[in-house]
């Protein structure tokens, strides 16, 4: 490249061939870029998995103490009709050293029912209702307990089990997503 | 060096594409130390065992159908219609088992006798190379019989990358095409697990390249002198690699005819469930010491990095080894230290089997902790300190001396 570039050059040596040089190498470089980006986003969820992102649940038959699993986008998610004992743990626990500190209040809209992700934060299992040290929620898989809030009290999970987006439609009936 | 034949058509084509000389020079008249002993066996094995799974997974392909509904029934249409199918499947699921093996054999021994060391160092690290593909391959082959194990197992390992801040959601969902392991993951792993041999026989042309570069390294490790040190490949160690061979296949026929889900988990048996978790899920054996790595950990960033730098830290292992001595004949103390690091990932391998609490949480700490103590702390320091045993001047020196004490 360099060589026979000198007989128009300024005094830095720069001709109009280094120009194009470099302008059609950046050139290619953004072409090549913008052609591998379709075979990286071809991964990302397609149209019709974007499509089932709400799910609507009737809740009227779901009894105080019981949690129920629900598909969500492929996704378990927990509807648990807290007693008013699990409801007073839970807030009471507020205080408590919580590696994700969150108040109870944050997690739910209506105190009765907590609506959360089934899906452990560790590496995804599904936690076990009813179980664990903290009555909530117990993973099998690496050990993780959550409280009757779905919050992380002890084991390897770094954060709370997420809440959805959700809106109660009616007294029985939930939206999810 | 000329080629060895009179055949007129074998000279017409050699003279045009020079396949027949590539031959008899890489795998007849190749110089090789002569003083190899059986656990050179386990590079040609463990090239073998690649040619048993591609061969045997390509037939598989065959019978094999990648959707979230027919995945699991068409691997039991594999197993219970498909003539010898069942055989097919039980030597590629074994066969993984037996690749793992003779790999992990063939690094011990690449460890014990130093041959990673200069100059063969990038010939180790298409090593490492090969055995993350390998682990990517079996983990996504481990995934299409879409049974309990295979979806739970995708779902941890798929989420070991959320441990990364930021990036780590949307890599994940970008994985997995989706919110979950779902249609969109089998079919890609699908593709994949199809794709990855055939990159890993390209790699392992580049790692036969180095090796030849330099030949092998031998058991007491020092350099060759001259010709007298090596005798040619054929027949001396086709023949020898023949006896490991049929060894080798005598446990595989073991596994195979008598034992064929010694290895495996039932619960993988049991059409995945995305709304149940087994009680008890754990990989297969040849992961179970990262597995025991990740677990150790009690901090889920921190599991995920300390699992990688496992096999990553053997990258370093070149310049970690300050021995000017290669094997671990010569090196009395090292020698000790070599058991103790393959006793550690025994214990690994064990924890990484129990369930994380109590005696074996705290043992798979400790052996993780030794694990890296090893390569970091104690290589670089026995190399600086440890006085290494005279070497033989030559291998036909060391050779020939048992012959003449003899006589």
């Amino acid at each position: 490249m360099a060589t026979g570039s000198s007989t128009k050059g300024g005094a830095d040596n720069v001709v109009r061939r280094d120009f194009l040089t470099i302008a059609a190498g950046a050139l290619s470089a953004v072409g090549a870029a913008a052609a591998v980006w379709p075979f990286i986003a071809q991964m990302n969820p397609s149209a019709d998995v974007l499509a089932l992102s709400s799910t609507e649940i009737d809740i009227s038959k779901i009894q105080p103490g019981q949690n129920v699993t629900v598909l969500w986008r492929g996704k378990p998610v927990f509807i648990r009709h807290r007693t008013p004992d699990e409801i007073a743990k839970a807030q009471a626990d507020d205080g408590a050293a919580l590696p994700d500190p969150q108040k109870d209040s944050a997690r739910v809209k209506k105190p009765e029912w907590l609506i959360t992700l089934g899906v452990c934060t560790h590496l995804g299992c599904i936690p076990l209702a009813f179980q664990g040290d903290f009555g909530g929620f117990f993973c099998p898989c690496h050990g993780s307990h959550y409280d009757t809030s779905g919050r992380i009290r002890r084991g390897p999970a770094p954060t709370n089990l997420p809440v959805p987006q959700y809106a109660f439609l009616s007294d029985t009936q939930v939206r999810i997503g | 060096m000329s080629l060895a034949t009179d055949n007129k058509l074998i000279k017409w084509i050699d003279y045009r594409l020079p396949i027949f000389s590539m031959a008899q020079h890489s795998l007849i008249d190749y110089p090789t130390p002569k003083n190899l002993n059986y656990w050179w066996n386990f590079g040609s094995l463990a090239g073998i065992c690649l040619v048993i799974q591609i061969v045997t997974g390509i037939v598989l392909a065959m019978h094999y159908t990648p959707h979230v509904d027919l995945a699991f029934n068409s691997v039991e249409h594999i197993m219970r219609d498909v003539n010898y199918g069942w055989l097919i499947r039980y030597v590629h699921a074994n066969g993984a088992s037996m690749f793992f093996v003779v790999v992990y054999i063939h690094i011990f021994r690449g460890l014990y006798f130093g041959s990673y060391q200069a100059p063969r160092e990038i010939l180790w690290f298409l090593g490492v190379v090969i055995l993350l593909l390998m682990i990517a391959t079996a983990f996504m082959g481990y995934v299409l019989p879409w049974g309990q194990m295979s979806f739970w197992g995708a779902t941890v390992i798929t989420n070991l990358f959320s441990a990364f801040p930021l990036v780590g959601e949307p890599i994940v969902t970008w994985l997995w095409g989706g919110f979950a392991v779902d249609n969109a993951l089998l079919n890609r792993f699908f593709s994949l697990h199809y794709l990855l041999p055939f990159v890993l026989v390209g790699v392992v042309m580049l790692h036969l390249v180095a090796l030849h570069q330099h030949g092998s390294n031998n058991p007491l490790g020092i350099d060759r002198q001259g010709p007298q040190d090596s005798i040619p490949f054929h027949p001396y160690y086709t023949v020898k690699d023949m006896v490991g061979l049929a060894v080798f296949l005598l446990v595989f026929a073991l596994f195979v005819f008598y034992a064929p889900n010694l290895l495996g988990h039932a619960d993988n048996y049991i059409p995945a469930n995305p709304l149940v978790t087994p009680a008890h899920i754990v990989p297969e054996w040849y992961f179970l010491p990262f597995y025991a790595i990740l677990r150790a950990v009690p901090d889920k960033l921190g599991g995920v990095l300390l699992m990688f730098a496992a096999i990553g830290i053997l990258l370093l292992l070149p310049w970690l080894d300050t021995s000017k001595v290669r094997s671990a004949r010569f090196r009395p103390v090292y020698k000790w230290f070599f058991w103790v690091l393959v006793a550690d990932c025994v214990i690994l391998l064990v924890a990484g089997g129990k369930p994380p609490e109590g005696f074996w949480l705290i043992m798979s700490r400790v052996a993780t902790a030794y694990y890296f103590i090893h390569f970091i702390v104690l290589l670089p320091f026995i190399g600086w300190f440890e006085t290494p045993l005279p070497q033989p001047t030559s291998i036909t020196q060391a050779v020939l001396k048992p012959a003449q004490e003899k006589a």
